[in-house]
């Protein structure tokens, strides 16, 4: 009876490994499908009379990218200076505070700006992509404009995935810059190292490279972002508690997967 | 000898899955241009479910579809495109954007297929809207409507375009009698005025009374009947007569059945029990 019940365990056991796996195969290769069929939407559509339509690009680039503008400027700013004032922290044990800038700098531009900018727009505009589709889905939007000959990755998912691929790299950019600038303040207020010797040790350090490794990985993460949105929204089973459930699924999918996709482009930008 | 009407929809022999559960099971029917068709049938019969295979939204397992002469199988991208141009559906719920105003919902097919300025965009949308009585209520959102006025908005949205074919998903449903009665006479009222081909898919006797042309039943994934409304009250059969004076289904289970059922030694397949 008890050797019966360890074997049942083991194949409950097995079959669940094996529906998750089909599972995230299957949803790695929608993700791949979803991409070739944006692009084709995007260079095609013209030609198909069928465009991407700009006005809709610019919808979604005010709701991804403007709007998040204060709260990255709260987040990056708050962050600059934590980093500043750990770093101030660990360099005095060895009397170095002076050379603050070299973490800071590096810290900011390639690790901090675009991983707290793809994390913040995970939570806020990836979920609330899930959510839309999701709730389209179920009220039967999205059938509406496949009855209607509108292709709901052109009209729907393409001007989202674009708007953050420009957006999100712009976000970066403007994190890194509020992060730099309130790290110098904090620098400024507790070493007396005026701000333009702060910006110009800052310049000397960085290089394009550093630039480019930073703005490089937010675009990764705003098409994962997108990609893990649009997949979560289109899968949506049940009512609003399905809504809810793959707008959660979303968030936590997304960040997870923008932090094991930092390490990985960290390790092989660094080889 | 008079000339056979056109069929503007022409299934034969229909066969789909849902998993491993068959929903259809070769479903054959036609319906003529310039009649109303009333698909009916209980909850679970599958009726709801041929509207999806006939608005091309989902794949058969087997069978062919042809809408207005062309087989939906066998259509390009572009060929699918031009089709879906000639069709129009008005969904259960509505299914308008909520994002944007009734106006824009309207004009959303037109600003996609039609090679217009926005005023006449506009001006056809008024025209819509004038014809489902909801004329003055463009710049409102769909939440600020009520059940029967977003039904009619979906149909002023699903007519836009001058369809030569019109779907509507139970069109009466959650609304009351009187609503319910006027939406009826707005279907007809766009089939006379619009020379449409309509399919109206229902479970409101009343309402198929009112405007059906023919009515096909569907039973268990089956057609159980397809006729005249005179043909269906003048039918023997028992399952129909269940339909149209409100008896539920004697569904006895034969005991072994429903021990295998409980236990789950086999499983049942076949019997479209949605």
């Amino acid at each position: 009876m008890a050797a019966r019940q360890v074997a049942d365990s083991a194949v409950k056991l097995a079959d669940k490994v094996g529906r998750w796996t089909i599972t995230t195969v299957e949803e790695v290769g929608n993700g791949g499908f979803l991409i070739a069929e944006s692009l084709y939407w995007l260079f095609m559509g013209r030609r198909l009379k069928q465009p991407v339509r700009l006005g809709a690009i610019v919808i979604q680039m005010m709701e991804v990218g403007i709007k998040a503008v204060p709260i990255i400027a709260m987040l990056g700013g708050t962050i600059g200076a934590m980093l500043a004032i750990q770093s101030i922290y660990m360099l005095r044990i060895f009397g170095a505070e002076s050379q603050v800038t070299y973490g800071v700098a590096f810290s900011v531009v390639r690790e901090f700006a675009p991983l707290i900018t793809g994390i913040l727009i995970a939570g806020r505009s990836g979920s609330a992509l899930a959510a839309r589709l999701g709730t389209m889905k179920i009220s039967q939007e999205i059938d509406a404009l496949k009855v209607m000959g509108i292709n709901p990755v052109r009209f729907l998912v393409v001007p989202s995935l674009v708007a953050m691929v420009v957006m999100v790299p712009a976000l970066t950019l403007f994190n890194m810059f509020v992060g730099l600038t309130c790290a110098g303040l904090y620098i400024n207020a507790d070493l007396g190292i005026s701000m333009a010797a702060y910006f110009d040790q800052t310049i000397d350090i960085l290089s394009l490279d550093d630039l480019l490794h930073g703005v490089g990985k937010s675009v990764l993460f705003a098409l994962l972002v997108g990609i893990i949105g649009v997949i979560n929204g289109a899968s949506v089973t049940g009512g609003a508690e399905g809504v809810g459930k793959v707008t959660t699924r979303s968030v936590v999918q997304s960040i997870s997967a923008i932090i094991v996709a930092d390490m990985l482009f960290a390790f092989m930008a660094t080889r | 000898m008079a000339d056979l009407p056109r069929k503007v929809i022409e299934v034969e022999n229909l066969v789909t899955h849902y998993g491993s559960r068959k929903i259809l099971d070769g479903v054959s029917m036609s319906v003529n241009e310039g009649e109303v068709m009333v698909i009916m049938g209980g909850s679970g019969s599958g009726k709801s479910t041929l509207l999806r295979y006939l608005m091309a939204l989902e794949h058969q397992t087997s069978g062919t579809i042809k809408l207005l002469g062309q087989d939906i199988d066998t259509l390009s991208q572009k060929e699918m495109f031009d089709l879906r141009k000639k069709v129009g559906v008005a969904f259960q719920g509505g299914a308008l954007f909520s994002s944007m105003t009734v106006g824009e919902n309207i004009m959303l097919p037109l600003y996609e297929h039609a090679d217009l300025d926005t005023m006449t965009m506009e001006i056809m949308a008024r025209m819509k809207l004038e014809v489902v009585d909801l004329a003055g209520f463009e710049d409102l959102m769909p939440a600020e409507l009520s059940g029967g006025m977003i039904k009619r908005a979906a149909f002023a949205r699903a007519v836009v375009m001058d369809p030569k074919l019109l779907f509507c998903d139970e069109p009466s449903a959650g609304l009351d009698p009187a609503v319910a009665s006027a939406l009826d006479d707005l279907i007809l009222k766009l089939r006379d005025a619009m020379s449409m081909t309509v399919v109206v898919v229902t479970h409101e006797l009343e309402s198929a009374f009112k405007i059906a042309d023919r009515v096909t039943v569907l039973d268990r994934g089956k057609i159980l009947f397809i006729g005249t409304i005179d043909e269906l009250r003048g039918s023997g059969n028992d399952r129909i007569q269940n339909l149209l004076n409100r008896r539920p289904e004697d569904d006895t289970i034969d005991p072994d059945e429903y021990l295998r059922r409980l236990t789950g030694e086999e499983e049942t397949v076949g019997d479209a029990t949605l």
